[in-house]
């Protein structure tokens, strides 16, 4: 059973958001970047999988130099092979991240490929349906359960109000949602052991695809702005339950019209 | 003339609120694009849906009735879409923010090449262009994006548009031939848990508990209040982390992304990921015991107090205002 698991490398979500002199990019500069949380969930079922079957665990990130931290992170978690793709993934719309994601996944063998529900930051929820698509295989999407069965597995998906189990034959594109599984901490034998693994890189033009085909095809950012401050709201002391009940229920009737 | 094709999704032949939303919304855009407000739906009862789809202002109902697409399909209704696109040849497409609608854009968009922005909570046609609006990074940072391509497709976040409707018309029911090809994904089960809760993401009104609860039974304080006022439980990652409550009820970065009319949150420390959740809510209600806690400041109306007495003389006014109603 071989998996490849995509992985976004996002700021940690305690950062600071400073926006670049051009206002269409955020300030990189000094900001930490992580495995986006949903990925790590995708990595964590993938490393199951390949220790209860065998198979190899590869994981895939396209972007610039920094990513190739984020592969190491997830070796020495127990992926057993790394491809970073080196390009600017910032410039490219996401049909175009998907486009260069389905040309590397088509170099590699394949049972599932798994993605995060979303990049945590930007929440596109976009690349994993588009890589499907592009490859022609059936999607799961949002799953929190994932049973496999010969040929074919079974997932669990939640929708609103209801979970649906839905079967798909293999190679499936899944995309993990929280309660999938508890990702692992790497150990210090897997740290060790990652180092050792090379990380084999490729350009965009290695997987025949130019730049003219993926720098910000549809989809491009006009401008980043910081939201408007917040006007401070109104306080009250609520000492007096009942008092501040009555208030509360002033404020649900006059602004928010509900009563 | 190009107009706009909605995506309607169905509930018992009725179309759904998120859809009736972006019918709204498309009914404005096709002033500003030019021609027509177009819907499809798909399923046996698809029909059904033409006074709808027409008091919305949709002028045509594309149906596809195969009984392959009475329940949601990926490979289905991606094929369907397309096939409906390519008759109508819309200038945009509006899919609803719904866990299928954000499952089927990225299908739709990567198999007619085109553009798509999702989850967006404000739509402006420029110059030929559609510029679409979406909070990013917790919030942090608001971005603007042009889509190009034809159509240029969007999903649109619930609860951020008004689904009101427009002048009375029953839109003109076209049939689209469609047999369903065998898929390669099938849902083979449907479960439905047997309550009457209402689900976050669709709520007009959330009430959420966080740690100040203390523990699960305390949620008891929360779903008073909810029943009270007719609203959807929240939770905050910590209550869920801790097993008082499903992982459905989560607000927040990893949870579900709401925009509510009312959010009321007491308990709640107002954590960075947990206000990327909820600080687009229209109005937002909070108590917490500390005066400095974050979700005070992310508030409209913020309540320093202790949530125990103050939630259930809340829910008493409450049934009191419903009464007097
Ligand atoms: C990658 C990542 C993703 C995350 N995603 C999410 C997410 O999706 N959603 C989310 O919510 N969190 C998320 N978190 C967790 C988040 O950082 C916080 O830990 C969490 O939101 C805290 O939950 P809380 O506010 O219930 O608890 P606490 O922070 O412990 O706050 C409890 C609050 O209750 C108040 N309180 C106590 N007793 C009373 C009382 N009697 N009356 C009134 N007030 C009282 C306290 O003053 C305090 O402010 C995420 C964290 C990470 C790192
Ligand atoms: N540049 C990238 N390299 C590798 N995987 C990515 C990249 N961008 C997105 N992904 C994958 O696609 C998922 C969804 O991302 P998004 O559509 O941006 O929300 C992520 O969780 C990753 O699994």
């Amino acid at each position: 059973m071989n998996s490849v698991v995509c992985i976004s490398h996002v700021p940690d979500t305690e950062s600071r958001i400073k926006l670049a002199p051009d206002g269409r990019r955020i300030d990189e500069a000094g900001m930490k970047f992580i495995v986006s949380p949903y990925d790590e969930y995708a990595l964590e079922e993938a490393i199951r999988i390949k220790e209860s079957k065998g198979g190899d665990v590869t994981v895939i990130a396209f972007g610039p130099d920094r990513v190739a931290q984020a592969l190491r992170e997830c070796l020495a978690r127990g992926a057993t092979k790394a491809l970073h793709i080196k390009g600017e993934s910032g410039d490219a719309d996401s049909l175009g991240i998907a486009k260069v994601l389905a040309a590397a996944i088509k170099t590699i063998p394949h049972d599932l490929v798994l993605f995060g529900k979303q990049g945590v930051g930007t929440n596109n929820s976009l690349v994993g349906p588009m890589v499907a698509e592009i490859l022609g295989l059936p999607q799961i999407n949002v799953v929190t359960s994932l049973e496999l069965g010969d040929g074919r597995v079974t997932a669990r998906r939640e929708i609103e109000g209801a979970e649906e189990m839905i079967e798909a034959s293999t190679p499936v594109v899944i995309t993990a949602e929280k309660g999938l599984n508890e990702p692992r901490y790497a150990s210090l034998k897997g740290i060790m052991a990652a180092k050792k693994v090379v990380i084999e890189s490729k350009s965009v033009s290695d997987l025949g695809l130019s730049d003219g085909d993926i720098v910000n095809k549809r989809v491009k950012i006009v401008s980043l702005e910081l939201p408007p401050e917040k006007v401070a709201g109104k306080k009250i002391d609520g000492s007096d339950p009942v008092a501040a009940a009555k208030e509360i229920v002033r404020y649900i009737r006059e602004e928010a019209k509900i009563f | 003339m190009p107009g706009v094709l909605v995506v309607c999704e169905l509930k018992d032949g009725k179309v759904k609120k998120t859809s009736r939303e972006a019918l709204a919304l498309g009914r404005e855009l096709a002033k500003a694009v030019g021609g027509d407000l177009m819907a499809v739906a798909g399923g046996s009862s698809a029909a059904s849906a033409a006074g709808e789809a027409g008091a919305f202002g949709a002028k045509k109902l594309f149906v596809l009735t195969d009984p392959a697409l009475d329940a949601y399909s990926t490979e289905n209704v991606t094929t369907a879409v397309a096939a409906v696109v390519g008759q109508s040849s819309p200038a945009i497409v509006l899919i609803p923010g719904t866990s299928n609608g954000r499952d089927l854009a990225p299908r739709l968009a990567a198999r007619l090449d085109v553009g798509v922005a999702s989850d967006v909570d404000t739509l402006t046609w420029k110059d030929g262009k559609l510029l679409a609006r979406r909070p990013i990074y917790s919030g942090k940072v608001v971005a603007t994006v042009e889509i190009e391509g034809v159509p240029a497709m969007v999903t649109c976040r619930p609860n951020a548009f008004p689904a009101s409707e427009g002048e009375a018309a029953t839109a003109e029911v076209v049939e689209v031939a469609f047999t369903a090809p065998e898929a390669k994904a099938k849902l083979i089960e449907t479960r439905v848990p047997d309550t009457e809760e209402i689900t976050i993401s669709e709520a007009d009104i959330i009430v959420s508990g966080g740690r100040g609860l203390k523990e699960a039974a305390n949620f008891s304080h929360i779903k008073d209040l909810a029943s009270a006022i007719g609203g959807a439980v929240g939770a905050s990652r910590a209550t869920v982390d801790a097993g008082w409550i499903d992982h459905q009820h989560q607000v927040g970065q990893t949870g579900r992304v709401v925009s509510p009319n009312l959010y009321i949150a007491a308990g709640i420390s107002g954590a960075i990921q947990h206000l990327a959740g909820m600080s687009s809510s229209k109005h937002i209600i909070a108590i917490n015991k500390d005066a400095d806690s974050p979700i005070l400041k992310a508030a409209d109306l913020a309540v320093v107090g202790d949530l125990f007495t103050i939630l259930p003389a809340l829910t008493a006014e409450v049934k009191k205002a419903k009464e007097h109603h």
